[in-house]
Order: C-alpha cells, then sequence, then structure tokens
C-alpha cells in the first residue's frame, strides 16, 4: 500500500528554526506517496489546529526542538478536541527529554520519535496506525458535522 | 592604521620539485596503482563508498607530483603571511593558545552567572552567552508566542536587569564575552555596552567580546529573522559604524558557517556560503560609505568542526586563503588585518548520537582536535549529552576538558600548521579553495547573497544536501556508531538538565518589577527617537542605547523596528 490517499501535515510549534528535521520527515513523506504539506515555521497551536482542519488531514506531525513541547503540544491536541477533531492523529519528533515523553502521550499525542529515528520507521508508523484507524471508516475522509 | 605594501600576487612556477625528480615521482605513482590493482583484484576494498562525511570524493593516495603546481610561496606561504593558508599569527599557539570558549545560558541571568563562574573556576578563558528564543526573537517573557520558551534554550533576558544580574561579580574589563545574538543584536550589545558602563569600565578601551550578527546565515540555516533582509542589513552596517568609533576592541559580527553545516550542508557549501556571507558585509559597508579597512580587521568567523578529520583541517585552511585573496585584490583592502581571517570553532552538534552518548566525547575530541590543526583561535566543544538536553555540571566540564588535553598533553600545538606540505592536504585545501570560488561565482551571478537568498538558491542547495545524507545514513552507506551499526538494545538512560517550566512566572514578575519602577517618559521618549531615527538614515545604535538605559525591554524595542521595517516570512517549502 503507498501513502497516496493519505494527507499529512508536517507543523512547527514553538520559536525554535531548526527545521532539517521537519523537512527531512515532510520529503521522506513524500518520497513514500503521501500528500504532504508543510506549516513552515512558528506556527501557533491555533494555526497549527486550524491548517490541520482546513487540509483536512489524516494525522499531522509536530517537530519542536525548542524545549516548549510541554506546553504547546497538549494545547495542539486540546484544540483538535474542542474542534471535534480528535480522530486526526498527532505524531511528534524532536528534542524531548525522558521524563515528558509519557504525559505527553497522555495528553493525546500518539508517538514520540527521538533523534536517530530512520525516516523508514516514520513511514511505516504512518502506515500501520493510518490502516488501522481506516478499519471501520472510509478511508481518507472525515465527516464532521 | 599601518598600511603595507600587499605582497606580489604574481604566481610562480613550482621550483619544489625539478623534472627530474618529478618524473620519477610519477613512475613511482605508477608502480604503486599497478601494485594495489593486483591486491584489489584478489581482495576487494571492503566497501565501496570511500567519500567524506560530506561525499567528496576523496583520492585513494595522493603523490608528490600532483601538487607540484601548487606555489608553496603564494599559495601556502608562512604563518603570519599573506595568503595565511598556514595561520594568521607567527607564533602560533606558542604566542597564545586559542580561547576556550564554552557556549552556556539556559534559566534565569542568576542561573547563567553561576555556570559562567563555574567555567571560570575550571579554566575557561571567555565567556559565551546563549539567549532564550524569546529574546533571539524580540518578544519579551509574557509574549504569547514565549509560553513555554521562558529560559528553555538559553538565558532569558528582558532588560538591562537581567543583563546586570547575568554579569554580576564578571568584570567586564577583564574578560571578553561572545553573544550568540542575531536579529536583535544591537540590543544585547548596547545592553552590554551599558553594564560595562556601570561596572566603571571605559568601553572604548577595556571592553571587548563579539556579537554573532549573521542575519544572513539566519536566512539561510538557522531561521531566526524577524526583519526583512536589507533592513536587517542596514542595523548591522549601523552597528559596524558605532564599534569601529566607539568600542573598538569589540567584534561587530561573527559570520557563521556552523548553523549552515547543522542544516544539513556539506564542508565546502558552509565554506562557501560563509565567505561569500562575509563579502556581503564588506560589500554593503562599503556602499554605506564605511572605508574596508576601517571594520574589515573586526570582521570574524566562525565554523563548525564534524567529523570528516582532514576534510574539516582543509576547510580552515582554504577559508583564511580564499578571504586574503578577495579581500586584497577583489575589495582592494591595504590593512593586512583586513586580510586574516580569525575565527572560532564549535564541534559538530548534529554529529552526536543520544545513542550510547559517552562516544560523543570521542566525536568531539577528534573534531575538536581538527579544529587546533586548522588553526582555530577560539574553541567550544559540545558536551556529550547535547543531543539531549543543555549540559548538565559535569557534562559540561569534561568538554572543557576535551580542549586542556588537547592543549597542555597531545603536542599537536607545539609546530604550527603540522599538516602543512603534507600532499594529501595541500591538494583538499586546493580542492576546496576551487570549489568554493564556483560557488562564489554562482551566486556573484544573483547579483549577492541577499539576491541568491531571495531566489531561495543556498537554501536549496543546504537541504538537498541534507536529503542525500540522511539517505547515506537510512542505506547504510555511511555508518554512525550506535545508530545505525554497533546498536545497543537496551540502553540506560544518562541524567540530563531538566529546565522547569515553573521559571516564566518569575521572570515575567522581574520584568514587571522593572516596568512598574521606570520613567515612563523616558521609555516613551526614546522609543520614538529610535522609530525615527529607523525610518531615516541616522545611526539606529546610539539610540538603542538610550532605550536600554531607560529600561525599555527586548519586546518593546523590537516593536519599534518591527513597526517600521515590518517583518520577513520564508515561503514554506521543503
Amino acid at each position: 500500500m503507498t501513502g497516496s490517499q493519505h494527507r499529512i501535515l508536517i507543523a512547527k510549534p514553538g520559536l525554535d528554526g531548526h527545521d532539517r528535521g521537519a523537512k527531512i520527515i515532510a520529503r521522506a513523506l513524500r518520497d513514500a506517496g503521501f500528500e504532504v504539506i508543510y506549516s513552515g515555521l512558528r506556527q501557533t497551536p491555533e494555526q497549527i489546529v486550524a491548517a490541520a482542519i482546513q487540509e483536512d488531514v489524516r494525522a499531522v506531525g509536530l517537530s519542536i526542538l525548542s524545549g516548549a513541547h510541554n506546553v504547546l503540544l497538549p494545547e495542539i491536541t486540546d484544540l483538535l478536541a474542542k474542534n471535534e477533531a480528535s480522530e486526526i492523529l498527532v505524531f511528534a519528533g524532536g528534542i524531548i527529554p525522558e521524563q515528558d515523553i509519557q504525559p505527553l502521550q497522555e495528553s493525546g499525542i500518539d508517538r514520540i520519535f527521538l533523534p536517530g529515528t530512520v525516516t523508514g520507521d516514520v513511514v511505516a508508523y504512518l502506515h500501520e496506525r493510518l490502516s488501522a484507524a481506516a478499519g471501520g471508516d472510509t478511508a481518507g475522509s472525515r465527516h464532521r458535522e | 592604521m599601518t598600511v603595507k605594501d600587499p605582497p606580489s600576487n604574481v604566481r610562480r612556477k613550482s621550483e619544489v620539485f625539478t623534472s627530474e625528480v618529478l618524473e620519477t615521482m610519477a613512475e613511482a605513482r605508477i608502480r604503486w596503482e599497478r601494485a594495489q590493482a593486483e591486491v584489489a583484484a584478489k581482495r576487494s576494498h571492503w566497501k565501496s563508498d570511500f567519500t567524506t562525511v560530506s561525499s567528496m570524493e576523496i583520492p585513494h593516495l595522493v603523490t608528490g607530483e600532483q601538487i607540484g603546481d601548487i606555489d608553496p610561496i603564494s599559495e601556502i606561504g608562512v604563518p603570519g603571511e599573506f595568503p595565511y593558508t598556514r595561520g594568521i599569527h607567527p607564533t602560533g599557539y606558542r604566542g597564545k593558545l586559542w580561547t576556550m570558549r564554552q557556549f552556556a545560558g539556559f534559566g534565569s541571568a542568576q542561573d547563567t552567572n553561576a555556570r559562567f563562574k563555574y567555567l571560570l573556576d575550571h579554566g575557561q578563558t571567555g565567556l559565551s552567552v546563549a539567549f532564550h528564543l524569546p529574546t533571539l526573537y524580540g518578544y519579551d517573557s509574557d509574549h504569547s508566542l514565549a509560553r513555554g520558551e521562558v529560559g528553555k534554550c538559553g538565558v532569558a533576558i528582558d532588560s538591562l536587569a537581567d543583563m546586570e544580574a547575568l554579569f554580576d561579580g564578571i568584570p567586564l574589563d577583564q574578560v571578553s564575552t561572545s553573544m550568540t545574538i542575531n536579529s536583535t543584536a544591537p540590543i544585547l550589545f548596547a545592553m552590554y555596552l551599558a553594564v560595562a558602563e556601570r561596572q566603571g569600565v571605559d568601553i572604548a578601551k577595556r571592553v571587548s567580546g563579539t556579537l554573532q550578527n549573521d542575519i544572513l546565515k539566519e536566512y539561510l540555516a538557522q531561521k531566526e529573522y524577524i526583519f526583512p533582509p536589507r533592513e536587517s542589513m542596514r542595523l548591522i552596517t549601523d552597528q559596524f559604524a558605532f564599534a569601529c568609533q566607539h568600542v573598538p576592541r569589540w567584534n561587530t559580527i561573527s559570520i557563521s558557517g556552523y548553523h549552515i553545516r547543522e542544516a544539513g550542508s556539506t564542508a565546502l557549501q558552509e565554506l562557501a556560503f560563509t565567505i561569500r556571507d562575509g563579502m556581503e558585509y564588506v560589500e554593503y559597508g562599503i556602499r554605506a560609505g564605511l572605508d574596508v579597512d576601517d571594520f574589515a580587521p573586526r570582521l570574524s568567523f566562525f565554523f563548525n568542526s564534524h567529523n570528516d578529520f582532514f576534510e574539516e583541517i582543509a576547510k580552515y585552511r582554504a577559508a583564511r586563503r580564499i578571504w586574503a585573496t578577495v579581500m586584497r585584490d577583489r575589495y582592494g583592502a591595504r590593512n593586512p588585518r583586513s586580510w586574516m581571517l580569525r575565527f572560532h570553532t564549535q564541534t559538530a552538534g548534529c554529529s552526536l548520537t543520544g545513542q550510547q552518548p559517552y562516544n560523543n566525547i570521542v566525536r568531539t575530541t577528534i573534531q575538536a582536535l581538527a579544529a587546533v590543526l586548522g588553526g582555530t583561535q577560539s574553541l567550544h566543544t559540545n558536551a556529550l549529552d547535547e543531543t539531549l538536553a543543555l549540559p548538565t555540571e559535569e557534562n559540561a566540564r569534561i568538554a572543557l576538558r576535551t580542549q586542556q588535553i588537547i592543549a597542555h598533553e597531545s603536542g599537536v600545538i607545539n609546530s604550527i600548521d603540522p599538516l602543512g606540505g603534507s600532499y594529501f592536504v595541500e591538494d583538499l585545501t586546493r580542492r576546496m579553495v576551487d570549489g568554493a570560488f564556483d560557488y562564489i561565482r554562482q551566486i556573484d551571478e544573483f547579483g549577492g547573497m541577499v539576491e541568491a537568498i531571495e531566489a531561495g538558491f543556498p537554501q536549496r542547495e543546504i537541504m538537498d544536501a541534507a536529503y542525500r545524507y540522511q539517505r547515506a545514513f537510512e542505506d547504510k552507506e555511511k555508518l554512525i556508531v550506535g545508530l545505525n551499526a554497533h546498536v545497543l538494545e537496551d540502553e540506560e538512560a544518562i541524567d540530563t538538565l531538566y529546565i522547569s517550566d515553573d521559571l516564566a512566572d518569575q521572570q515575567i514578575a522581574r520584568m514587571n518589577e522593572v516596568k512598574d519602577s521606570r520613567d515612563q517618559g523616558a521609555v516613551v521618549r526614546t522609543l520614538d527617537a529610535l522609530k525615527t531615527a529607523a525610518a531615516g538614515d541616522a545611526n539606529t545604535m546610539p539610540l538603542i542605547l538610550d532605550c536600554v538605559k531607560s529600561h525599555c525591554t527586548v519586546g518593546e524595542i523590537s516593536d519599534a523596528l518591527r513597526e517600521v521595517f515590518g517583518t520577513y516570512e520564508e515561503p514554506a517549502v521543503f
């Protein structure tokens, strides 16, 4: 299965400008057949959630290396919930201390990728999670209202 | 200013080897080629890729006759003489070791002040400040975009009061300070000068240090820009003019390849884009009406040191040769100090692994050694835990000790440029020089670096190189120990420095105290005067100094400039 049905938003919350990881992931997902939207730098949680809903994405990948993850990442999952868009899968990557991982997962970040991750693992993860999520639903479409 | 006649640039035919010797060497080379081919036919090489970490092709062997056309005087020369390939100081490291300058900053000004004192007590010889992201972007700690960021990536500085606390008990006439600050550099520079004045230090005679202030590499790589390129360049030339008049011992810019490399460039791209950035600052300075020899001696550089030992050494040697050549021949600088490329080095953060982190000490040692053999003027060695968090005190100390061991135990400092004359290193140096000039020509064709950035050219080159490297790593063409080779299944996590989210409230409270106790009339007056200067042609630097002394915050001063200059957004492409 290719990822061509799936639209993914790669977003950079926080103030840091380290976009090497985000752009590599975006390219690798595109090469693997996903339709990728890249947010650009310094996006607020509100901007990221608005883009995710507007673009009707299946998953949002958040790249953050600034240390603000404990504040910004839960805000994004909260806002998705408030907008009845919790079915959008949220994963993250960056410099995240060990002790922050579990609380972030409890706040709705499905998976956190740490430095040294190979892009193939991210591709495999998305295939697995998105095909599982599509089980009872029509793949690639979300119905709100 | 002493002006010497520039040495002659007449290219001479090599007299290193007689034609008879060259012939004998060529014959020997043919014998070697045969011998190695015979062995390789029986047992092939154990891998096919023998390129550098930047994927630069490396010859199996370089022999003497292959570098016979490199002129031993006009291209290599001796240390302290044009083109400075072998170093800028005639005394090398015997006169003075490099400055051991560890980049540090986290939490509050008080937290970082304690770390500075710790490092100075353990033999560090200069300070280097890491500011938190809101300060870098010109936002106060209470700005909505500062949520979660306060004190995380560096020290939180909102106003002069924080800056005073940062240098409390550190006499600014006795230590030189480097500040990693770019878009908001004039504000932090002004704060530093104000603190020095309050300490009673004569800023014209006794204050020395460096601002990073390299905005071009922000558009290229690190992306911490606020204003559009041309307005940013104007702030920088204002600082050049102010500093050469009032703070003559200050390095107003540190033209940085470090971040270009961290963003994924090759060594050659790092070299070429950094030198071309430097040329752009020179051109803007000259266009602003400054005499090149008035500001060029205060330009300094900042390079990365990655794992590929010889590629790095060749890069530093090439950088000196190229800079001397363009400064003398393209910009007509006549003061030899304008020709000398002085540089700081930081070992490559992007080369470190979170897996088996103690291996990072070894990587950092190799990289630091390359920087020293390349003739660096100052050095930061990364701590082993820097890919996981800001370093703990213990890991910061080991990083500093790494430099001290190289300086005092390895013996590499005894002779200047000990690899000079190596067939391989001289050939690689020349290839770096030639490759960099190719890139410089391409950027010239855009009309300059600002235009090339606006066209997205260097950004694309860097991004493509980063992706190629990632592919080579994932395809195991490039092995990284602990990551795609020699992996440990069950690793125990090491203790790292943890910065709590509680700091923000305290920082905001401190800032509000400052805001409540200052003269509000002076705040409005100085900010208005700055806006007027920014909209016109007057030098902004003295007015920023007035704002700082009136206890305006970083956010307030930045907002005043945003109002006049506007802001920059890059297109979100990948």
